[in-house]
């Protein structure tokens, strides 16, 4: 791995270039989202859900280093710069993925059914961007997610009578909505059946960002410059 | 001089990383050979982005088209991979390793996984059913088969 030069971001807003920011804030949602669901490793309440949140969490984070890539291409850097050198301030994901939800298992349920549903939809836009190479990454994504929507769709369906479930649905709701533009809510809400409410929103971070970022950071902060 | 052909029938001997059976060109993962020249451009399709095999694929095939005396430039085609583009020859040798090659149309849904035709490898009974969408690696789902009461990995359809 080479070392590339590290680039600042404006803190807690949007970036200038509007295509570097689109793809950072894809590329920060799938990569917190990856690292949140690679906590239930080891300990989800069954096995083939271990097998599952790790794949979807591999997925993830595949998804999330081709968007980095794009964004280096504009940013004059690499990938792994974007992922991980960056303070915590300066990502764009929505605070929906920051979360801590282990281990509350109806919440991660919701978050997931929540998440898939909305990127879903995001996806679809960007499948018809004017920019090929993302109309094509989209088109990628696209199919390896349907495989995440099954996954989601068939928890929410078996879970859809269980008050906890739909308590924690309730409780996200407005993170979800955050995490698309104004002009996606409106499907979103049809999708999931639920009203309109005042979404929280891009741009501020919750406390539960920190301790991933230093997690997720460590290694790579512990020797700076290094070629692993 | 090295030909395009002697660079498809090279990498075609490099078994996938994470599945031995079967060569990088049986997975369909190595799309296109340009020879110019010492020069040999290769371009290659990881099954899912999130493949953690890349780099080891991509120094394999370096290395081999090195040792024939070439310059090489592998590169990530900007295409996406497919599962119809595992070739007849890698399906019989995954089938005969134990794996299920993929099946049908991609779907959709879990109603269509559950309802298509899924043979098992071993057996070939039609008898199988779904144990997890997701294995042990991303192109990967666990069936089960009640005819010979053997789990095992089916390729997913993409």
């Amino acid at each position: 791995m080479q070392v590339a030069d590290t680039v600042h971001l404006p803190r807690g807003k949007a970036f200038v270039n509007p295509d570097v920011d689109l793809f950072l804030q894809l590329a920060d949602d799938e990569l917190m989202l990856g690292w949140r669901n690679s906590e239930w490793t080891g300990i989800a309440p069954f096995l083939e859900e271990d097998v599952a949140f790790s794949s979807i969490a591999q997925t993830e984070i595949g998804h999330a280093r081709a968007w980095y890539e794009l964004a280096a291409e504009e940013l004059g850097t690499d990938a792994d710069a974007l992922a991980f050198d960056r303070e915590p301030d300066e990502y764009r994901c929505s605070p929906f993925v920051e979360l801590r939800l282990v281990p509350d298992w109806a919440r991660t349920i919701a978050r997931h059914w929540l998440y898939e549903t909305a990127d879903a939809i995001r996806i679809a836009d960007l499948k018809a961007s004017d920019d090929p190479s993302v109309a094509g990454l989209a088109e990628k994504i696209d199919r390896e997610e349907t495989y995440h929507r099954m996954h989601a769709d068939m928890w929410a369906e078996r879970l859809r009578d269980e008050p906890r479930f739909l308590a924690a649905v309730d409780d996200l709701w407005p993170y979800s909505l955050g995490m698309l533009r104004d002009s996606q809510r409106e499907q979103l809400c049809e999708r999931v059946g639920r009203d309109p409410v005042d979404a929280i929103e891009r741009g501020e971070h919750t406390e539960d960002l920190r301790p991933l970022w230093e997690d997720m950071t460590m290694v790579r902060r512990s020797v700076p410059g290094a070629t692993w | 001089m090295v030909t395009a052909e002697r660079i498809w029938e090279a990498l075609a001997e490099i078994p996938d990383p994470e599945l031995p059976a079967v060569s990088l060109v049986d997975l369909g993962v190595v799309r296109e050979v340009e020879v110019e020249r010492d020069r040999v451009r290769v371009s290659f399709t990881p099954t899912f982005l999130g493949c953690p095999a890349v780099e080891v694929m991509r120094t394999l095939m370096a290395d081999r088209i090195r040792a024939l005396g070439a310059q090489p430039e592998v590169e990530i085609s900007p295409e996406g991979w497919s599962s119809d583009l595992i070739t007849e020859d890698g399906r019989r040798k995954l089938r005969e390793s134990g794996f299920a090659p993929p099946t049908g149309a991609a779907p959709a849904t879990l109603v269509q996984i559950q309802t298509a035709v899924h043979r098992c490898p071993y057996c070939g009974s039609e008898d199988t059913r779904l144990e997890n969408l997701f294995g042990p690696t991303p192109c990967r789902s666990i069936r089960y088969c009640n005819a010979c009461r053997q789990p095992f990995e089916q390729f997913k359809t993409l």
